[in-house]
C-alpha cells in the first residue's frame, strides 16, 4: 500500500498517543489519584525491567523458546492434518467435529492436565502453546486447499490428475496464502499459550508474571506482559516475512 | 478415434431443474461442429457431460475412451504460480510418462504454434487477455488432442484479439484434425468458425436447428466481409430466432 506520510512521520504519529497515555497515567499515579497496588506507573514498569533486567532476559528466551517450538509442532502437525483431510471425505466427517469442539477447550483450565501429563518445566510449556495455536492453521489450511476454482479441478479431472497430485501441483499451491495467514494467528496465539503453560509448569515470563503477581509486584508483571506482547510481535512479523518471501517466488515474475 | 454419440441423453439439476431435453446427436469424429443458442440455455452443461464434467440424468454418450479430450474454459484459467511453459507442460506432468527434457520441448513448440515462443519465462500476471487465452490453448493443444472441447472461449476477448485467435483455431483443426466442440452465443462466430452449426434453443436445451456450412474449408479474414458469410449468419440468425425466447 502507498500512502502519502514518509515512514518516519508515520512512525511519529503512532507514538503521540503512546506519550498522551503514558503521561496520563503516569500523573495520575504520581498525584495518588489511582493507588500504585491498582497500577504501576510507566516510570515503575521501566525501572522495574532495567533492575530485574537479567531475569526478565533469561524469561523472555525461554517463552520464546517455548513459544516457537510449540509453533513450530502446530505448523507440522496441523498442515499434515489439514492435507489428510482433504484427501479424505471419511476423515474430514469423523474428525472435523471434534477438532472444532476441542478448539473451544480454555487452556487455562487445561493447563494444570498437561502438568500431570508433561511434568514441569518446557513440555508442558510447548504443549501448551500447541494446543492453542494448532487449530487456526488446521482451519486455515484445509480452508486453502478446498480454495482452488472449480474450473482448474476441472481441468485437472480431465487430465485424469490423481488425487496427489492434484494435492501437490493445484491445492498446496493454492492454499499457501492461507496457510500463511493461519500462521499469522498462530504465532501470536502461541505465545499466548507459552506464558498460561508457564504460570503452572514454571519458567519463562510466565513464571515472572505468577510470582510477581504474588508479591502484588504490578510495576514487575507489567514489565513482563510488555515483554510477552513484544515476543507476540517479533513472531508475527517473522512469519509476515518468511510469507513474503515464500509468496514472491510463487507468484510473482521470476525472470525480474 | 471414434464418433461421439448421444443418445437420449438428458440433464436434470435438482435447483434449476431440467437443463437439457432429452437429444441424440452424433458427433462424426474430425468434424468441427458449433453449439449455438442462448446464454444459459444448457448448451455448456452437454459440453461438460461430452468431457465427462456431469453424468447424464438419463442416456448415454458414448466415445472412444483411449481419445485424449482437452477443454478450453470461458477464462484461461492458469495457475498464478507457474510460468508460461510450466503451465502449457500441466497436462502432461498429470499423465504420461514423459522426461522432462520432451515435456518442456512439447511445450515449447506448442507455444510457438500459438505465436507464444518468446513468453515461456513469463508469469501470466505479465500477460494480456488474449496472450492469457493463447496460452489456455497451447496447454489444451499439448497432448495432441482427439476431441477439443471449448467453452466460448474467446467471449471476453476484444474483436481484433478474438478474429485472430479464430482464424488460429481453424488452422490448427485443419492441422492436426480432431474433433472439436465450440460452444458459442456468436451467430458469426459459429459461422466462421465451424463446419455443422447445431442451434439450441432457450433452457432445457432442445435442437432447434442442425446444419451444415456450405462455407469452404480456407477461411481468411477477407470471408468476414463476403456476401456469402453474410448469408450464412442471417440464416443462423433465423434458426436463432424461431425460438419462443426471441419472437
Amino acid at each position: 500500500m502507498k500512502s502519502s506520510m514518509t515512514s518516519k512521520l508515520r512512525f511519529l504519529i503512532a507514538l503521540i498517543p503512546l506519550i498522551v497515555f503514558g503521561g496520563i497515567l503516569e500523573a495520575l499515579v504520581q498525584s495518588g489519584v489511582v493507588p500504585l497496588y491498582i497500577l504501576p506507573s510507566p516510570s515503575s514498569v521501566f525501572v522495574s525491567l532495567a533492575t530485574d533486567i537479567q531475569e526478565f532476559v533469561s524469561g523472555f528466551k525461554s517463552t520464546a523458546i517455548g513459544a516457537t517450538l510449540g509453533l513450530a509442532l502446530s505448523f507440522g502437525i496441523g498442515t499434515t492434518t489439514a492435507m489428510a483431510l482433504s484427501l479424505s471425505e471419511t476423515l474430514r466427517r469423523a474428525f472435523l467435529p471434534y477438532a472444532t469442539f476441542f478448539q473451544t477447550v480454555p487452556i487455562i483450565a487445561l493447563a494444570p492436565v498437561l502438568v500431570i501429563w508433561f511434568g514441569f518445566g518446557r513440555p508442558t510449556v510447548v504443549a501448551s502453546a500447541f494446543i492453542v495455536s494448532v487449530f487456526p492453521i488446521i482451519a486455515n489450511s484445509m480452508l486453502g486447499l478446498q480454495s482452488a476454482d472449480p474450473a482448474l479441478r476441472d481441468l485437472f479431472r480431465i487430465h485424469g490428475a490423481s488425487k496427489m497430485k492434484t494435492l501437490w501441483k493445484l491445492q498446496l499451491p493454492a492454499a499457501l496464502p492461507a496457510v500463511f495467514g493461519g500462521l499469522r494467528i498462530a504465532s501470536g496465539l502461541a505465545v499466548i499459550g507459552a506464558v498460561v503453560g508457564e504460570f503452572i509448569a514454571g519458567g519463562g515470563l510466565g513464571e515472572v508474571v505468577d510470582a510477581a503477581r504474588t508479591q502484588q509486584r504490578l510495576d514487575k508483571v507489567f514489565a513482563a506482559v510488555l515483554l510477552s506482547s513484544l515476543l507476540g510481535l517479533i513472531l508475527v512479523v517473522m512469519t509476515d516475512f518468511v510469507s513474503r518471501l515464500m509468496l514472491r517466488s510463487w507468484y510473482v515474475v521470476k525472470d525480474e | 478415434m471414434s464418433d461421439i454419440r448421444i443418445e437420449k441423453v438428458d440433464k436434470s439439476f435438482e435447483k434449476t431443474g431440467e437443463v437439457v431435453r432429452p437429444l441424440d446427436l452424433e458427433i462424426p469424429a474430425g468434424q468441427f461442429v458449433a453449439f449455438l443458442g442462448p446464454s444459459g440455455c444448457g448448451k455448456s452443461t452437454l459440453l461438460r457431460m461430452i468431457a465427462g464434467l456431469e453424468r447424464p440424468t438419463h442416456g448415454r454418450i458414448q466415445r472412444d475412451e483411449s481419445d485424449r479430450i482437452s477443454f478450453v474454459f470461458q477464462e484461461p484459467q492458469l495457475l498464478p504460480w507457474r510460468t508460461v511453459l510450466e503451465n502449457v507442460r500441466l497436462p502432461l506432468e498429470l499423465v504420461d510418462e514423459r522426461s522432462t527434457q520432451e515435456r518442456n520441448e512439447l511445450s515449447r513448440q506448442a507455444l510457438i504454434r500459438v505465436g507464444l515462443g518468446e513468453a515461456l519465462d513469463k508469469m501470466p500476471r505479465q500477460l494480456s487477455g488474449g496472450m492469457k487465452m493463447r496460452v489456455s490453448l497451447a496447454r489444451a493443444l499439448v497432448t495432441e488432442p482427439r476431441i477439443l472441447l471449448l467453452d466460448e472461449p474467446f467471449g471476453a476477448l476484444d474483436e481484433v484479439t478474438r478474429y485472430r485467435l479464430q482464424e488460429d483455431l481453424r488452422s490448427f483443426w485443419q492441422a492436426f484434425r480432431m474433433t472439436v466442440i465450440f460452444v458459442t452465443h456468436s451467430m458469426s462466430e459459429a459461422a466462421f468458425l465451424a463446419e455443422r452449426q447445431i442451434v439450441f434453443s432457450g433452457r432445457p436445451a432442445r435442437v432447434v436447428a442442425d446444419r451444415q456450412s456450405p462455407l469452404g474449408i480456407q477461411r481468411g479474414d477477407a470471408l468476414r466481409l463476403s456476401p456469402e458469410f453474410a448469408g450464412e449468419v442471417r440464416e443462423l440468425q433465423q434458426k436463432f430466432r424461431s425460438n419462443e425466447e426471441y419472437p
